[in-house]
């Protein structure tokens, strides 16, 4: 489904953020991209739908090099793409379903989406995601009302309104307590499963990808470290993607996360 | 039929009632821009605005090249320009302070009678531009810089006041309270207090109400009140073009000048 | 110093400020009038033509949205619009279209240009650049992505800055009246002339009273609007 072929970014600083990467991502797979922050992951997804320009190599979108695109014809690839930010970025100041709708923006003229006429389909396809995603109460709020699980299922929806091919996932659940998270990775993995959806997230929480992701793919200062699936990623691979001390103080972290939320659960219990 | 056909069709991005009211809101505000538009333009005379290209034309061929030879004759009055408005801040500014001071809820001595005073001083100041504060001058003291430096003082009151009692209002509370808690008079509190507080702010209004007044002053002769604009006026009167051209670089220069330096100095204290 | 003449104008000053004080609005009524009417439909006119004319320039001179040719062009305008005081364009465009509002009119339009165009760039190059991303990688067009991302961020600020603007261009329709642009700051240099400070007076108070009126008007609106 999505070829990439020794892609390559350089900055104009200098700074190189990805050399020689390989990959492919078959249809309907759940890929985590994992690694320190610096690592190139952003960059990687961001490469793919070309909101930064690939500086070497090939994407492969079925039969169509991104890379090679221009303007006009990239903008009618994007829409085959559908992408879900850290933090959201949703439009805040407009309503929700408004937001959902402009995953339509690709397929529509531009006198539709100014005002506001979409076709009755996109209309009725934008009410039935809202109610995948358990919003469908909240169409007419502004997207600043809603609280950040909320925000981010509305993000979901943008993204599938599109009716893509592939989701770019950018670290879904950075600003996400545990529990918001685990439901967020839930939603996203079973409407990928239901749609046979491929999608390569982003991800800095290592056990949240272990739990969900079906393949993960380790990078390192912009080159592919570890690919494979996630019972493979013993703790050498981990220290060979994270080099040790981040491993270990990350997992001290996540220890006490884990701690704190057991305890949680357990006051919650006792309240019930 | 599937399930899914009992989602809707039909959105609406406004109720309504609310595309109403915007249709309604727009529609007065294109009325009373069409109407306004034809009371303004009732007396004008078309015929010189189809001329205008022709007029601009003529005047832009006159006014190359600029009079070079001028140069000279108007350093004086750039002087004085410069001149009104140091002198017209300082002046401006010396009788802010305790204008803003009476206007600043936290500092003012009597709430009912010298704040609302103070407050009206500062609007009328803000008010009414120093051209026209410098044509009342002109005709009540005579024509010179003196009118020039009064003007730009009266109308630096408003500015400087406004800025600086807003300064004092922002003040942090728990440092005045400190200082009160010492035992110190209303005068201590103000000068230990207060004062330091909005002494950055203070100078930084300063500067930049002075680099406006540069602007300012340099026109301030069309009416009479000195500076480089007596020159501009006089050129004009006479038709001399070439110098007016001459004129308007030098002031563009001054005024390019004088943002450059107060960007520089805000940007020290800040 | 030639303080003979102060002392001259001391007596005109106490003049000056009896006519303030006892404002003779009645007997200059009709000219007062008119400059007030000239004034006011000069300061909504233009304030409604510059702010159409300032949206496209300020989008140009927005450098995350424009080309680099078009930002510089668009930046220029601005700085020229900037760096010319009100009352040597007034000096310059009565001179082309003749005396009265309509060359006040094009004065203010083109001062509030400068205005309105540079805050509205700067403050579209401060959006949360993370939200046009998200609207950039669904496909749309650059239209869309200005209706959508850019509109909805900065409109508060734009209808703000333009309720700002009506108010400073009807304090400056008071001065370019005193070089032959029409409205009130032409009755005023009439009234100034003639020494009716007792008129002047009352114009004086009529100006502070507007200006008082649309700082409030204006900033309730902005709340309300908000």
């Amino acid at each position: 489904m999505l070829h990439l072929k020794g892609l390559g970014k350089t900055y104009k600083t200098g700074d190189v953020a990805l050399s020689d990467v390989t990959l492919e991502v078959p249809k309907g797979q759940i890929m985590g991209l994992i690694g320190p922050s610096g690592a190139g992951k952003s960059t990687l997804i961001r490469c793919i739908n070309r909101l930064v320009e690939p500086t070497a190599g090939a994407v492969m979108l079925g039969d169509v090099d991104l890379a090679s695109l221009g303007k006009r014809e990239l903008r009618r690839q994007r829409r085959r793409i559908g992408m879900i930010f850290q933090e959201y970025a949703l439009v805040e100041r407009l309503t929700v379903m408004e937001n959902v709708l402009s995953g339509r923006l690709g397929y529509v003229p531009f006198w539709r989406s100014f005002l506001r006429r979409y076709p009755p389909q996109d209309i009725q396809n934008a009410y039935r995601l809202l109610d995948r995603v358990g919003l469908m109460e909240h169409a007419d709020k502004r997207a600043d009302a809603l609280s950040g699980g909320q925000r981010q299922r509305v993000g979901i929806a943008r993204a599938l309104a599109q009716e893509p091919e592939l989701l770019l996932v950018d670290e879904p659940t950075a600003s996400l307590d545990p529990k918001t998270s685990r439901q967020i990775m839930r939603l996203l993995t079973e409407i990928c499963a239901e749609r046979g959806l491929p999608a390569i997230v982003n991800i800095h929480d290592v056990p949240l990808a272990q739990q969900f992701m079906q393949r993960i793919v380790g990078l390192r200062a912009g080159r592919v470290v570890f690919d494979g699936p996630p019972e493979d990623l013993t703790e050498a691979a981990l220290t060979e993607i994270y080099g040790a001390e981040d491993w270990h103080a990350m997992r001290a972290g996540d220890a006490e996360q884990a701690e704190a939320e057991a305890e949680a659960r357990a006051r919650m219990e006792a309240l019930a | 039929m599937t399930e899914i056909t009992h989602y809707s069709q039909v959105w609406a991005h406004r109720t309504p009632r609310k595309r109403l009211f915007m249709w309604l809101g727009w529609l007065a505000l294109v009325a009373l821009f069409v109407w306004c538009w034809q009371v303004m333009t009732e007396n004008t005379i078309w015929a010189f605005v189809a001329d205008a290209p022709r007029q601009a034309a003529d005047i832009g061929g006159r006014m190359m090249p600029p009079r070079l030879s001028y140069l000279p004759e108007l350093m004086v009055p750039l002087w004085d320009t410069i001149n009104i408005a140091t002198l017209g801040t300082l002046g401006g500014v010396i009788m802010a302070v305790p204008v803003a001071f009476m206007a600043a809820r936290n500092t003012t001595p009597s709430q009912h009678i010298l704040r609302p005073i103070a407050l009206f001083i500062i609007v009328a100041s803000r008010s009414i531009n120093s051209l026209i504060w410098a044509l009342l001058l002109v005709a009540i003291i005579g024509p010179g810089i003196l009118a020039g430096i009064v003007a730009i003082a009266l109308r630096s009151i408003g500015f400087v006041g406004k800025l600086l009692y807003e300064a004092i209002e922002e003040t942090d509370a728990r440092q005045i309270e400190a200082v009160q808690a010492t035992g110190a008079s209303p005068a201590q509190v103000v000068s230990y207090g207060i004062v330091p507080q909005v002494m950055p702010a203070f100078w930084g209004i300063s500067v930049f109400r002075w680099d406006i007044n540069i602007r300012e002053s340099t026109i301030l002769g069309l009416v009479g009140a000195g500076g480089i604009g007596l020159k501009l006026q006089a050129s004009l009167n006479v038709l001399a073009w070439p110098q007016v051209t001459m004129i308007l670089i030098l002031i563009l220069g001054t005024v390019v000048l004088s943002e450059w330096v107060s960007a520089r100095v805000r940007h020290a204290i800040i | 110093m030639d303080w003979a003449r102060v002392a001259a104008g001391l007596e005109r000053g106490q003049r000056f400020v009896m006519g303030f004080l006892s404002p003779d609005f009645a007997s200059r009524w009709t000219d007062i009038r008119q400059g007030l009417i000239e004034s006011l439909t000069m300061t909504l006119t233009s304030t409604v033509v510059g702010v159409l004319i300032s949206v496209p320039i300020g989008i140009g001179a927005a450098r995350n949205l424009a080309p680099r040719a078009v930002y510089y062009l668009c930046r220029g305008i601005i700085a020229v619009s900037r760096a010319l005081q009100e009352i040597i364009i007034a000096i310059f465009l009565v001179a082309m279209f003749g005396f009265g509002p309509f060359a006040g009119f094009l004065t203010l339009s083109f001062a509030t240009i400068g205005f309105i165009a540079k805050l509205l760039a700067d403050d579209i190059e401060e959006i949360e650049e993370a939200q046009a991303e998200a609207i950039r990688a669904t496909g749309a067009s650059w239209g869309q992505l200005v209706n959508y991302a850019i509109q909805p961020q900065v409109m508060p600020r734009l209808i703000g800055l333009s309720l700002y603007r009506l108010d400073i261009n009807f304090r400056e329709s008071a001065v370019i009246g005193i070089v032959g642009a029409g409205g009130i700051g032409a009755t005023l240099n009439t009234a100034i002339d003639r020494y009716e400070y007792d008129s002047a007076g009352a114009i004086l108070l009529i100006i502070i009273g507007i200006v008082m009126v649309a700082e409030y008007g204006s900033s309730y609106l902005r709340k309300f609007l908000q």
